[in-house]
């Protein structure tokens, strides 16, 4: 096996929180690690050199909540191609929910998607197991074969865990191979036929609506557990202010509870659906003004630890259809960063370091998984990104399959210029 | 170029029109028999109206009369937009067997009383429809052909032939205005 | 100038006061058609419409093919039964391949809310929204309101109150934006767990007892309450739903005033109301389904007016 190309990394704004770095210089990188960084560092011999003046270094991000569709609908997306649209996001290494067809509930499954992952030669692809075998939410799936395997976390996201009981005993279980629970908070009773946010917008266009109480049982009971068992609950794609103070009391009583937002819950509102647009039907759906604010807020003062994505692609035509009807979710890895820094960075909200923390060192360190730093000798997963460029969401362009976003047309800022994974380029934007 | 009017017929003239065109339908239909008289919506109503009180101040009998709005009936519906307004279409009896004479301010393209004839047939099977209107100004496009005339005009296409009654416009007038643009 | 609906009827929310009221007084002289011999204009000879019926419905469907075919118009009758929709074909399919048969007019009742825009969004042809879910249904908004101002003379000012299974209802959104454009005061009464969580924002008042709804209306209209509310457990029985929140004559005659009575129909008698309301002096429910048909005729009028495939045809003719 030849060792890659050095590459130097010239002039560039170099950010890394989990190192306390902000500042201008050089970053080289060398048989897939970092080899130095700071300062000007001289070009060595047969180095591919990039000029990053004006861009920032960052370490790469990592989606610790995204669909790949694989195995089971190809047809939507590939491991292959959401992995390489991951990297055209900036994001180095990405956790693919095990909700496919089959479920990711077994040490083969695991592996499955860990070999199509490394074929793929673009962000690293971690596997999520599920909690239950088939995520039918009866009978705990093999945690432990499963991280023989290489999963990296349990979830059985697509769906809550119903029984609190199955999910004190994943939590319990779970503490022998130090993994996190990964919950998607949904109490199904509340949100059954649910299409949209429960409120006037829900009430006008006559659709049934999803109440925040769906959402903030599900996360006080898992809140409450994590406490009686000790064990890690990571609650997935949370939406509400009521969320949001849920998760500020666990954590002022130190319970291993931490917690995602997506990029959509912190940029849009429910008035999104207004004209029936099925581009804005996610779960959980987007809320009010009021919940975009509490969330912005806790990104920032910490209550929500990282911003996954939920890349969640459909293909084109099953979302061209009556919004009961239509299916959840939208793409979210090209989108990420640019939105991030749209609604948080350029308003003031958040710093560009806590964003690069919440985007790539949290999800690192409490999902150990190498990366989420810029320190010499840690894995060369580099993202560099132009903070204050413009772009407008053409949908055609994505290299994910999934076209469905609502943010086509918009322009957004912050574009994606480079991306390195174990010190190999896998993504490069001329220009 | 500007435009320039002048009235065809003054309040009194037209008092006088109205009065002979009664009595010409009176002496057409021999008398008030059967005679049914309905007015085209909207000015023709009005008409219909003077007609009829004229016909009860000579002979003592109210007429029965009517009023009809063509609208639904045009054959330009579907090139004109927005849609007009529709009027109000009353026809107080049964007109089987009866004498309709349609009553009409202007007469012009035939094409309003093409429609009329139409929608009257929906309302029965008159034994004779005949057609009284205030003014006859040519350029007919159908072959209709009135049975009695108020005054006829000499108006060239462009020209407009606009007849005001007291009811609707606060002054009994029928003025032609020629040139312009049209 | 543009049609002065534009292409669509899809709801009430939409649609100004005045574009309101032009629906209404059109719908005055177009009542006089049905009492002729002949019942039968020539207006929309020529144009086809289709009456795309994903959902079961006797009434409304009827009403619209009157109205049509009391206008002329050619019409076809797709119900989901035995047709393609029953083969799984998609509502865009569906679209599509009306819009390939060159279709003047779409009549559209479905159960998914916001059915009848996303068909709209996708053809050329005029939609008329007959019902979308539990969204909105026009024409049944526009002729209660047609009813009531014949009643009243006017809309302004009056109380009206929705009664029963607000949150489900397409008929009571319907009503609540042309009532509230028009001047009404509006209110909804009915158990909460019938009504919309935000309904307040919606700009009503909500009474909790059906008594106190009935001191203060003016007219009620009384909302159908299906029977699979009860169970899908929105309420515990029929015969509690009756005593509580029903329209009974002793309720009716305790108000300090006549107070009119409205139903979209189909009624269940002895349940959301009694049959000796149904029937009194007060209930206008058959007005409401005369009024209907000239309601539609209405709409199917003044949207012709901005069918790009008649005008085209009528270019060609020329």
């Amino acid at each position: 096996m030849s060792a890659h190309r050095d590459v130097l990394l010239k002039g560039g704004r170099l950010v890394d929180p989990s190192s306390k770095l902000d500042g201008i210089g050089d970053l080289l990188v060398r048989d897939g690690k970092i080899e130095s960084v700071g300062g000007t560092i001289a070009a060595p011999a047969d180095a591919t050199v990039i000029d990053c003046t004006g861009q920032v270094v960052a370490p790469g991000f990592i989606d610790v909540h995204c669909h790949l569709r694989e195995p089971g609908r190809e047809d939507v997306e590939t491991i292959a191609t959401g992995a390489r649209a991951a990297a055209a996001g900036g994001f180095t290494a990405v956790c693919a929910m095990p909700n496919t067809d089959p479920v990711t509930d077994n040490q083969a499954a695991v592996g499955f998607v860990l070999k199509q992952g490394k074929a793929a030669a673009a962000a690293r692809v971690y596997p999520i197991g599920a909690i239950s075998i088939g995520e039918r939410g009866e009978r705990l799936a093999e945690f432990g074969e499963m991280v023989g395997a290489g999963a990296i976390a349990v979830s059985d996201d697509g769906k809550p865990v119903v029984s609190a009981q199955l999910m004190r005993t994943a939590l319990e279980y779970a503490r022998t191979f130090g993994i996190p629970v990964a919950d998607h908070c949904e109490d199904p009773t509340l949100a059954e036929g649910g299409a949209m946010n429960e409120g006037l917008v829900s009430a006008r266009l006559g659709l049934k609506g999803i109440p925040s109480e769906a959402e903030e049982i599900m996360a006080i009971r898992d809140i409450l557990l994590a406490r009686r068992t000790g064990g890690h609950v990571h609650l997935c794609h949370m939406s509400t202010r009521g969320s949001v103070e849920l998760i500020r009391w666990g954590k002022d009583r130190n319970i291993r509870v931490t917690a995602e937002v997506c990029p959509h819950h912190l940029s849009l509102t429910e008035t999104e659906v207004e004209g029936y647009d099925t581009h804005a039907k996610m779960n959980p759906p987007l809320r009010t003004a009021d919940d975009v604010d509490a969330l912005q807020q806790a990104v920032k003062d910490g209550t929500i630890d990282v911003i996954a994505t939920d890349h969640a692609p459909h293909h084109y035509d099953e979302k061209e259809r009556e919004f009961a009807d239509a299916p959840n979710g939208i793409v979210g890895f090209e989108t990420a960063l640019a939105v991030n820094i749209t609604w948080l960075v350029k308003p003031g909200i958040i710093s560009l370091a806590t964003l690069i923390d919440k985007m790539s060192c949290a999800p690192a360190k409490l999902f150990h998984l190498p990366g989420g730093t810029l320190r010499r000798g840690g894995a060369a997963d580099v993202t560099v990104f132009d903070p204050v460029r413009e772009w407008t969401v053409e949908p055609t362009r994505f290299f994910t399959k999934g076209r469905n976003t609502p943010y086509t047309g918009r322009t957004l800022t912050g574009l994606v210029a480079c991306v390195l994974v174990d010190g190999r380029i896998v993504h490069t934007v001329k220009g | 170029m500007p435009n320039s009017s002048s009235i065809v017929l003054s309040a009194r003239a037209l008092e006088r029109t109205v009065t002979r065109m009664a009595d010409e339908i009176l002496e057409r239909n021999d008398g008030t028999d059967g005679l049914v008289l309905v007015g085209i919506q909207r000015r023709g109503v009005q008409i219909a109206e003077r007609i009829a009180a004229r016909i009860e101040s000579s002979e003592g009998v109210r007429v029965p009369l009517g009023a009809l709005d063509i609208t639904l009936y045009r054959d330009d519906l579907q090139t004109v937009g927005p849609r007009p307004v529709v009027g109000k279409t009353l026809i107080p009896i049964a007109l089987d067997g009866r004498n309709v004479v349609i009553v009409d301010d202007v007469l012009f393209t035939g094409r309003t009383i093409r429609a009329a004839l139409d929608e009257l047939a929906d309302f029965g099977r008159p034994a004779r429809v005949g057609l009284a209107v205030l003014i006859d100004r040519g350029g007919r496009e159908l072959p209709i052909q009135p049975d009695v005339v108020g005054t006829h005009v000499e108006a060239p296409h462009g020209a407009r032939v606009d007849v005001f009654v007291k009811e609707l416009d606060g002054k009994d007038e029928v003025v032609l205005t020629s040139g312009g643009t049209a | 100038m543009s049609a002065p609906l534009g292409k669509d009827l899809l709801g009430l929310e939409q649609l100004t006061a005045e574009q309101i009221t032009l629906v209404l007084d059109t719908a005055v002289p177009l009542k006089e058609i049905s009492e002729r011999t002949i019942k039968k204009v020539p207006t929309l000879r020529g144009a086809t419409i289709v009456n795309l019926f994903f959902e079961a419905s006797t009434r409304t469907r009827i009403s619209f093919e009157f109205a049509e075919k009391r206008m002329s118009a050619d019409t076809v009758n797709v119900g989901a039964a035995g047709s393609s929709v029953s083969k799984g074909e998609t509502l865009v399919d569906t679209a599509r391949n009306l819009e390939a048969m060159r279709i003047d007019m779409v009549v559209i009742r479905h159960p998914a809310s916001g059915a009848a825009q996303f068909l709209a969004e996708r053809i050329e042809s005029n939609v008329i929204n007959a019902g979308d879910g539990t969204h909105e249904h026009p024409t049944q908004g526009l002729l209660d309101l047609l009813t009531l101002r014949d009643h009243f003379g006017t809309i302004a000012g009056k109380k009206v109150c929705l009664c029963g299974d607000v949150l489900h209802s397409r008929v009571a959104r319907s009503n609540i934006w042309g009532l509230s454009k028009l001047g009404a005061e509006v209110a909804v009464c009915g158990p909460r767990s019938l009504l919309p969580n935000a309904i307040e924002d919606m700009g009503v008042r909500v009474f909790d007892r059906i008594e106190a709804a009935i001191e203060w209306a003016d007219a009620l209209n009384v909302l159908r309450l299906q029977l699979e509310r009860m169970h899908a457990g929105y309420i515990p029985s029929l015969r509690e739903y009756n005593r509580v929140f029903g329209v009974t004559r002793e309720r009716l005659e305790r108000a300090p005033r006549d107070v009119l009575i409205l139903h979209p129909g189909p009624m269940n008698r002895g349940v959301e109301i009694d049959s000796d309301v149904a029937d009194g002096p007060h209930s206008v429910i058959l007005n409401q389904v005369t009024n209907g048909v000239a309601i539609r005729m209405a709409v199917l009028y003044l949207l012709s007016g901005n069918s790009p495939q008649l005008a085209e045809a009528a270019k060609g003719a020329a």
